[in-house]
């Protein structure tokens, strides 16, 4: 610690001042662990997420060389927090920073190590092995690679193509996957008539038939899994590929899904911990410029601390000072504190907004939706009374997952010949054609035989192939 | 049971940080693609960049489409919703198409075209990627050899120290067991000294493979560069051709290290010129395409014998050239071409200009000799493409 103006035990003396205010808030935290880095190291922590050990592919060197010019350019800075979802939880703090930013850091953190334990999407990651886990991977990939019948570039092939479908998966991991025998149980069930208690005045339904060898039996969101469980032509270490991808997009995508809310989460806390700790002045004047850095709104775009933090202080305010109307919702006795941490625990960033962003507090920050028409951006709803549903569905639609479109695989014999067939659960919002082409031909890469996306394209239904002759549209 | 929160803090370690460069082998991995998309573009770059006469050290920006990592995205008509400033009107424009207004930075990735950005090269990079597959074609042995070329891969015995990679295992590993049994034979002598169960590897027994260089000469060769400097060689014209004859030059000078240049303007007449005097200056005059052939031919007949030089000839020029000259272009040509292992005429004519220009690509289809090429160079993008045309490896499947 030779260039820092404090030393590591006035940070660890900060620290057990803001542990005393966390306690008192009610957060409940795992152990935690703070890391001292300095810019570089840090750059590296983010190319990989924040993994001290983490499976080399190509687009992590690409990463970490955007991330550095961007730094080195002084286009963006670099985080002043990285923490992990693990147990105990890991969370880097750039040596460079100053004792404010330190303290604003771990209090920071503190909100985020809770809400990773609390909340609902994160109960299937197993915290406890998260670093051991990412470390196995990144053994056994290693060990792919320096193997001679495999080596580096079939490795590569795989990895491009998994990581291109690799958040085609499910998003709400405490849904339970059903297992074949259930699966086939739901389709006989589905397929018999419901019972119906006029049978005497009604015409008799009759059973469907069912086609229980058809695979899937229902529409398969995990291409991964899917792919690695029936394509019969896949190596072992093939497999496992595609296993380690899964694994490491299951471990993200509650990130993903909870994104405004955590960060909304942390930043609420952090201010609460700041102003109860008392800071001098010098440090508490530095506090609000960085908080404010933080929080501020970004005109034409969303950011999601603001967003967050609007919304839960929104909550608060509906336990603690609600309106008639609100009144009548609320179970009697509940305060501010109670629906914080309900929420908390069971929402993620689409329930939370649909609950939460009320009219009143979109019009507030002056929400609005905006759509391409010709090359312009143009302004189509403002959160007005009119406008106001409007604005929140797309926003619903977006947050989270809701940015990936949702593609399903609903025959793996389509044609009977082995072809793929997937589905676009189209919303009103198209592929990106370009982009479909490329992931179709990963896909292709992984199944080996002919891959088929319905899709739905300027209004019209749309069939997107890809074979061994390549990209065609509208073949089947 | 009062909640308790534990913590640890983790000093920070120079010598770790110092250690610690994770992402270099991924990073060269991804340098290796960008290298590879740039081979792609290189037409492109050469004709946008100005890279004549530059310095060889210089940096220059080469905007490459990034290595693209694609996945199902929405497309154009995906709605969005953003913040304004509390004057958020309907109708108001927020932003162009495509670049997603501000774009939240954990979304920015998912946005087509928003992977275009540059990278800096060195034009020493450029050039060496440029030229791989390229080179002189069909260079002969001839009586008096000269020209040194390199060949790194010659190995030559074995050493103690050396790098990683060349670290030979099945050597190392007799060592070892040498060295095992030599502990084994010692230890029935001394008992005491009994080696404990594991033996594992010592610095001495590693051994690595020792690579040399090995120079061995190829032939002689010489390059005839001929350009037309007349007056009508606009600037336009003046600059492909220039641009042409630079990038023989840098081709030249990085492949080969022995081959000499001989540098050759002409307008009614033609002269041997330096390097600096062809490339930057200027001339007038008519044209009489026969003179530089004639020089050419001269120069070769003096100083390079085709008996013991392999001859190149590469002559740029707008084929504006004189009539009554034609036959005598013709013939001077013909006789170059027999002394020449490869003869090359670029015609520059840049779109727009004038078109009843007279061509000398008419005129010299009547040359018939297998090692005489012709090319028409219309615009910057057309300098590449001509100039693998003439030195690239697979030349032969397309003439």
């Amino acid at each position: 610690m030779s260039a820092t103006p404090y030393a590591l035990a006035e940070l660890e003396d900060w620290d057990g001042r803001i542990r005393e205010h966390v306690v008192r808030l009610g957060l409940d935290c795992f152990p935690q662990e703070f890391e001292l880095c300095d810019h570089n190291q840090m750059l590296g922590y983010m190319a990989y997420s924040g993994m001290p050990a983490h499976y080399p592919h190509w687009s992590y060197g690409k990463a970490y060389e955007k991330l550095k010019t961007l730094y080195d350019h002084g286009v963006s800075g670099l985080p002043y927090e990285m923490v992990i979802n693990s147990n105990p939880s890991l969370a880097y703090l750039m040596r460079d920073n100053s004792l404010c930013l330190q303290i604003l850091t771990i209090a920071h953190v503190y909100g985020h190590n809770d809400f990773f334990k609390g909340n609902f999407t994160f109960q299937h990651t197993r915290p406890e092995f998260t670093l051991g886990t990412f470390k196995a991977h990144a053994d056994r990939l290693r060990r792919y690679i320096d193997t001679p019948s495999i080596g580096a570039d079939k490795v590569e092939a795989i990895l491009d193509a998994a990581h291109a479908l690799a958040l085609q998966s499910r998003r709400n991991f405490a849904i339970r996957r059903l297992t074949d025998a259930e699966q086939r149980t739901r389709a006989i069930e589905n397929a018999s008539p419901p019972h119906d208690p006029f049978q005497r005045i009604h015409a008799r339904q009759s059973a469907q038939e069912v086609d229980l060898h058809k695979v899937p039996l229902a529409p398969d969101e995990d291409l991964l899994l899917f792919i690695r469980d029936h394509n019969p032509f896949l190596a072992d270490w093939e497999r496992d590929l595609l296993t380690v991808v899964y694994e490491q997009s299951a471990y993200f995508i509650p990130q993903i899904e909870t994104k405004i809310m955590n960060e909304g989460w942390a930043t609420f806390f952090h201010k609460r911990i700041l102003d109860a700790l008392e800071l001098p002045q010098a440090l508490h004047l530095e506090f609000l410029v960085r908080h404010n850095q933080v929080v501020r709104p970004i005109p034409g775009s969303l950011n999601p601390y603001h967003l967050g933090l609007r919304v839960w202080e929104e909550i608060e305010r509906i336990g603690n000072d609600p309106t008639p109307e609100e009144r009548e919702r609320l179970a009697p006795g509940t305060t501010g504190r109670d629906l914080l941490f309900e929420s908390r625990v069971c929402d993620r960033d689409v329930s939370f907004l649909r609950r939460w962003l009320t009219p009143r507090l979109m019009n507030e920050m002056d929400l609005f939706r905006y759509e391409q028409r010709k090359d312009d951006l143009v302004i189509s709803d403002v959160a007005d009374d009119l406008g106001w549903q409007r604005v929140k569905e797309t926003l619903l639609a977006r947050v989270g997952m809701g940015s990936i479109p949702m593609i399903r695989i609903l025959d793996a014999d389509f044609a009977h010949d082995r072809s793929l067939l997937l589905a676009h659960d189209h919303d009103g919002r198209d592929l990106q054609l370009e982009n479909a082409e490329h992931t179709l031909a990963y896909a292709h890469r992984l199944w080996g035989r002919d891959v088929f996306l319905r899709t739905v394209l300027d209004g019209k239904p749309a069939t997107l192939a890809f074979g061994d002759k390549g990209f065609s549209r509208d073949r089947a | 049971m009062t909640p308790r929160v534990e913590s640890i803090f983790r000093p920070y370690v120079p010598s770790d940080a110092e250690r610690s460069d994770r992402s270099a082998g991924d990073r060269a991995r991804h340098r290796l693609k960008v290298r590879e998309s740039i081979r792609e573009n290189i037409a492109d770059i050469i004709a946008e960049e100005s890279i004549i006469g530059q310095d060889r050290g210089r940096i220059i920006k080469v905007p490459i489409r990034g290595i693209r990592e694609y996945r199902f995205v929405y497309g154009d008509n995906t709605p969005g919703v953003g913040q304004g400033n509390g004057q958020s009107e309907q109708g108001q424009v927020v932003g162009k198409g495509e670049r997603e207004a501000g774009g939240e930075p954990d979304r920015a990735g998912n946005q087509p075209g928003a992977d275009f950005y540059e990278t800096d090269v060195t034009l020493e990079e450029l050039i060496e990627i440029m030229f791989e597959d390229l080179e002189l074609p069909d260079l002969e042995r001839k009586a008096l050899r000269q020209i040194e070329s390199f060949r790194m891969t010659k190995r030559k015995g074995y050493r103690p120290v050396g790098i990683r990679s060349r670290l030979d295992k099945h050597r190392t590993v007799r060592e070892r067991a040498k060295r095992k049994l030599a502990a084994a034979l010692r230890g029935r002598m001394m008992p005491a000294q009994a080696p404990a169960r594991r033996f594992p590897y010592h610095v001495d027994d590693l051994v690595y493979r020792h690579i040399t260089s090995d120079v061995h000469n190829e032939s002689n060769a010489v390059v005839l560069c001929l350009m037309d400097t007349s007056g009508s060689m606009d600037t336009m014209k003046r600059y492909l051709a220039r641009s042409f004859f630079f990038l023989l030059y840098q081709f030249i000078c990085t492949k080969y290290r022995n081959v000499e240049i001989v540098f050759v303007a002409h307008h009614t007449e033609a002269r041997e010129v330096t390097e600096n005097e062809f490339f930057h200056k200027g001339e007038s005059g008519g044209t009489f395409i026969s003179s530089a052939y004639a020089k050419a031919l001269e120069i070769v007949q003096d100083r390079y014998h085709p008996s013991l030089w392999n001859v190149y000839a590469f002559h740029c020029s707008d084929g504006d050239n004189f009539d009554s000259d034609n036959a005598q272009a013709l013939r001077t040509g013909a006789a170059l071409a027999e002394v020449c292992n490869l003869f090359g005429y670029g015609e520059i004519k840049p779109l727009g200009s004038r078109y009843y220009e007279s061509s000398m690509l008419n005129i010299f289809r009547r040359l018939e000799a297998d090692n005489f090429h012709t090319v028409l160079i219309e615009r910057k993008e057309d300098i590449w493409p001509s100039f693998k045309t003439f030195l690239g490896k697979d030349r032969g499947r397309d003439a």
